[in-house]
C-alpha cells in the first residue's frame, strides 16, 4: 500500500524527484515557521554534522543550498556583483558572495532564508567557509560555532583525529544548549543516527542505479535530488523519500525505462560542483549528443555511513574535499569503472579552489587509471560570467568524437576476437 | 572515374579559411579572410576558395565546416569538431605526427594523435587569451608594428626583455611601461614571443610530449614563438606547410571520406 504522500490528488504515483522537491520545500518552510515561533535558528555549512541539530530539534538553513538555488534561478550575477560592490573579491567563492550580499541586504527575489541567530561552520568541505562565516558572525553580531575537521592526510581517520573531532562535537552541543535553550537527548541522537543511516543507504542505493545500462535516469537529476540529502537526511521523511526514489529507479531498470531523453549513447563522469548558473547549457550540450551523466562523487558526498558515535566523527572526515588526493583518485576511478563511463567532463570551477586546484592532476590520473578520455572546461558554480558555451561545446564535440572512435575500435576488436574463436 | 571535389571551411574567431580538395589529396584552392565567425568572413572565404580552385559550387560533392562558426554555416553538409579536423588534417599531410599544437586567434589546443590518425586526447587553453594569437595582436599594436612583422623583429633580437604578466591586459601595460623606460624593442619582441611559447608549452607538457611534434595555426608563422617553444619543450617542432589552413584541410579530408 502506497502512502498518500507519494500520490498525486488524482491517485497517481508521484515521481521520486517530485517527492524530494516537496520535502525540500517543507524543510525550508520549517525553518521559517520555527523562526516565527520565536525559536533560535541557524545558518549551517552543508557538511556540518546535521545529527546534532536534528536530534535537538533545532532548525537551520543552508547558505550553500541558497547559493546554488540563486545561481540556478538566474540571480547569481546580480548577487555576486552586489558583494563585489561591497568590496569582496571576485576570486571569492560565489556561494560566499551571494550569501554575504544577502546577509547585508536581506533581499533576494529568487529565494530567501530567515535571519540567523547563530552560525554552524565545518571546514571539511572547504576552508574559505571559515572566513566567510567569521565575516557573517561579525557583520550580524551572532555567535559562530565551529567544528574543525583536519584534512585527512592518510586513507583512514585515526583515533586521535576522532577524539579531536568528538571533543568539538560535545562542545558544540553544550554551546547550542546555551544558545537555544534546548537540551540534547542522547536517546534521540541515537534514533537520528539510525534514520540518517537509512537515508544515506537509500540515497546511495538510488545513485548506484546509474551503473545500469542504460541508467534509469538522467544523471543531472542527482544535482536536484541531492538537496534533501544535504539538509534533511536525519529525518524519517527523508529516509522514506530516498527509499521511494531508489525503489522507483530499481523498478525502472527492471522495466527498461529511463527518464534520460533520447538514446544513451555515451556515459560520462562529471567532476565537480554543477554549473548552476549555466545548468541548462551544460546539460543540453551533453544530452543533445546522447551523453548521460552516470558518475559523480558530488551527490554521494552527502551520505555518511557509521554505526556508532566515534564512526560518525570519522565519517565527517570522509568527505571529498577533506580526503587526501590518493583517496580522491581512488573514489573517482572506482566509480568510473562501476558506472561504465566512456569519458569524463571536468568542471574547473573558479569558485572552488579546493576542488579545482588539483583537477589537472586528477584528470591525468583518470586518463591513466580509468583509461578514459577527458575534457576540462572553465565555469563557476553560481557566477555565470566564467562560463563560455562555445568553448564548452567545442570540447564536448571533440570528446564525443574520441568516445565514438573508442567504441568503434572496441567493437572491431571484439569482432576479431569472436572471429578467432 | 570522375574527380571528387570536397570543400572544408574552418570558421575561426578571427579568420575564416577554406580549402578545396581534389580526390582527397590535392589542394586546388584555398582562402584566408581576416574576419571570423559571425561576420561576412565565412561567406567571403567560401566564395574565394571556390574561385581560387576554379570550380563551381555544384561540382563540390561535400562541404564540411569546422571551427566556432561551424554550426551556423548554412552551406555545410557536415560539421566536425575543430580538434578532430586538425588531427585529421595533420595526419593526412604528415602521417608520422604524434603531437600537434595549434595556436589560433583566441585559443590554443594540443592534441595527441594515434598511429591511425585518430585524435586520442586533447587539451585546450582556459578562457585566458594569454598564449594565443590575440596576445600577439595586442602586443603588435602597442609596438606599432604588424603582427606578421614580429617574427622578423624577433630574428634580429640579441637579448630577451622578459614579459612576466600572464594576463594580456596586464602584459599590455607592462610592455607600455617597458617602452616608456626605453628598453630594447627587439628584445621586448623576443620576450613577447617567449611569453606566448611558455604558456603554450605548459599545455603541451600537461598532455605529454610525443615526437614528432607539429605545429599549425596562425601563430605557427611566427618563427620566434616556434623557436622559443622548441627550447621550452626540448624537441624539434615542424611547422605544417599549410599552417592556418590545416583545420579546413582536415574538414575537406573528412568530407572526402564520407563521399568517396
Amino acid at each position: 500500500m502506497i502512502d498518500n504522500k507519494f500520490l498525486t490528488p488524482e491517485g497517481e504515483k508521484k515521481p521520486g524527484k517530485q517527492v524530494l522537491r516537496e520535502l525540500q520545500d517543507k524543510i525550508a518552510q520549517d525553518v521559517f515557521d520555527a523562526k516565527a515561533r520565536g525559536e533560535k535558528i541557524g545558518w549551517c555549512a552543508s557538511n556540518f554534522p546535521q545529527e546534532i541539530c536534528t536530534a535537538m530539534d533545532i532548525k537551520v538553513a543552508y547558505p550553500e543550498n541558497m547559493g546554488a538555488a540563486v545561481g540556478a534561478k538566474g540571480g547569481g550575477l546580480r548577487m555576486c556583483e552586489e558583494a563585489e560592490a561591497m568590496g569582496y573579491s571576485n576570486d571569492l567563492c560565489s556561494y560566499a558572495r551571494i550569501n554575504l550580499a544577502y546577509a547585508a541586504s536581506d533581499e533576494c527575489p529568487e529565494i530567501q532564508i530567515p535571519r540567523p541567530d547563530f552560525l554552524l561552520c565545518c571546514n571539511n568541505i572547504c576552508s574559505c567557509m571559515m572566513k566567510w562565516y567569521e565575516n557573517l558572525s561579525v557583520e550580524l553580531g551572532i555567535p559562530l560555532l565551529m567544528i574543525d575537521i583536519p584534512h585527512l592526510t592518510e586513507m583512514k581517520c585515526d583515533p586521535d583525529r576522532v577524539r579531536y573531532i568528538r571533543a568539538q562535537f560535545d562542545d558544540c552541543i553544550r554551546q547550542l544548549e546555551e544558545i537555544t535553550g534546548k537540551k540534547m537527548d542522547y536517546a534521540r541522537l541515537r534514533e537520528v543516527m539510525e534514520v540518517s543511516q537509512r537515508s544515506s543507504k537509500a540515497w546511495l542505493r538510488a545513485i548506484s542505479c546509474m551503473g545500469a545500462e542504460p541508467s534509469p535516469f538522467s544523471g543531472f537529476d542527482v544535482f536536484n535530488t541531492m538537496a534533501v540529502a544535504t539538509v534533511g537526511r536525519g529525518t524519517v521523511e527523508a529516509a522514506e523519500a530516498f527509499e521511494y526514489l531508489a525503489d522507483e529507479y530499481e523498478t525502472a531498470i527492471k522495466e527498461g525505462r529511463s527518464t534520460f531523453k533520447g538514446e544513451e549513447k555515451y556515459r560520462i563522469l562529471f567532476e565537480g560542483i554543477a554549473c548552476w548558473a549555466n545548468l541548462r547549457a551544460t546539460y543540453k550540450t551533453l544530452q543533445s549528443r546522447g551523453i548521460n551523466l552516470t558518475s559523480t562523487i558530488y551527490g554521494p558526498a552527502f551520505s555518511f555511513l557509521y554505526s556508532n558515535l566515534d564512526e560518525l566523527m570519522a565519517a565527517y572526515s570522509y568527505v571529498p574535499n577533506s580526503y587526501c588526493f590518493e583517496k580522491e583518485v581512488e573514489l573517482r576511478v572506482n566509480d568510473a569503472k562501476a558506472k561504465k563511463v566512456d569519458g569524463a567532463v571536468i568542471h574547473i570551477n573558479r569558485s572552488c579552489k579546493r576542488w579545482s586546484g588539483n583537477s589537472y592532476e586528477l584528470e591525468r590520473q583518470l586518463r591513466a587509471q580509468a583509461g578514459i578520455p577527458t575534457m576540462t572546461f572553465d565555469g563557476d558554480q553560481s557566477d555565470p560570467r566564467v562560463f563560455s558555451e562555445a568553448q564548452y561545446e567545442t570540447r564536448v564535440e571533440a570528446l564525443v568524437e574520441i568516445m565514438e572512435a573508442n567504441k568503434q575500435a572496441k567493437k572491431g576488436a571484439d569482432a576479431q576476437k569472436e572471429a578467432a574463436r | 572515374m570522375a574527380d571528387i571535389y570536397t570543400l572544408g571551411m574552418d570558421l575561426g574567431s578571427t579568420t575564416s579559411k577554406g580549402v578545396v580538395l581534389k580526390n582527397g589529396k590535392e589542394v586546388i584552392g584555398s582562402s584566408i579572410i581576416d574576419a571570423g565567425a559571425g561576420t561576412t568572413g565565412p561567406q567571403r572565404a567560401f566564395e574565394a576558395c571556390l574561385k581560387d580552385a576554379g570550380v563551381d559550387r555544384s561540382q563540390i560533392a561535400n562541404i564540411t565546416a569546422t571551427g566556432y562558426g561551424r554550426n551556423s554555416f548554412e552551406p555545410a553538409d557536415l560539421v566536425i569538431s575543430e580538434l578532430s579536423a586538425h588531427a585529421l588534417g595533420v595526419h593526412t599531410m604528415y602521417p608520422d605526427a604524434r603531437t600537434l599544437l595549434d595556436i589560433g586567434g583566441q585559443d590554443s589546443k594540443v592534441m595527441s594523435i594515434g598511429k591511425n590518425g585518430r585524435l586520442d586526447n586533447f587539451l585546450m587553453n582556459d578562457k585566458c587569451a594569454a598564449g594565443t594569437g590575440r596576445f600577439l595582436e595586442v602586443m603588435a599594436k602597442v609596438l606599432e608594428v604588424g603582427v606578421a612583422d614580429l617574427k622578423d623583429l624577433e630574428a634580429k633580437a640579441e637579448q630577451t626583455v622578459s614579459v612576466s604578466s600572464t594576463c594580456t591586459v596586464f602584459a599590455e601595460s607592462e610592455v607600455i611601461s617597458q617602452l616608456a623606460k626605453g628598453v630594447d624593442i627587439l628584445g621586448l619582441v623576443r620576450g613577447i614571443c617567449t611569453s606566448v611559447a611558455a604558456k603554450a608549452a605548459s599545455l603541451v607538457k600537461r598532455l605529454g610530449v610525443e615526437e614528432p611534434v607539429y605545429m599549425t595555426g596562425g601563430v605557427a608563422r611566427n618563427t620566434g614563438v616556434v623557436k622559443a617553444l622548441e627550447k621550452e619543450l626540448g624537441v624539434k617542432i615542424t611547422v605544417s606547410q599549410i599552417q592556418q589552413l590545416n583545420g579546413a584541410f582536415g574538414a575537406a579530408v573528412y568530407g572526402y571520406g564520407r563521399v568517396k
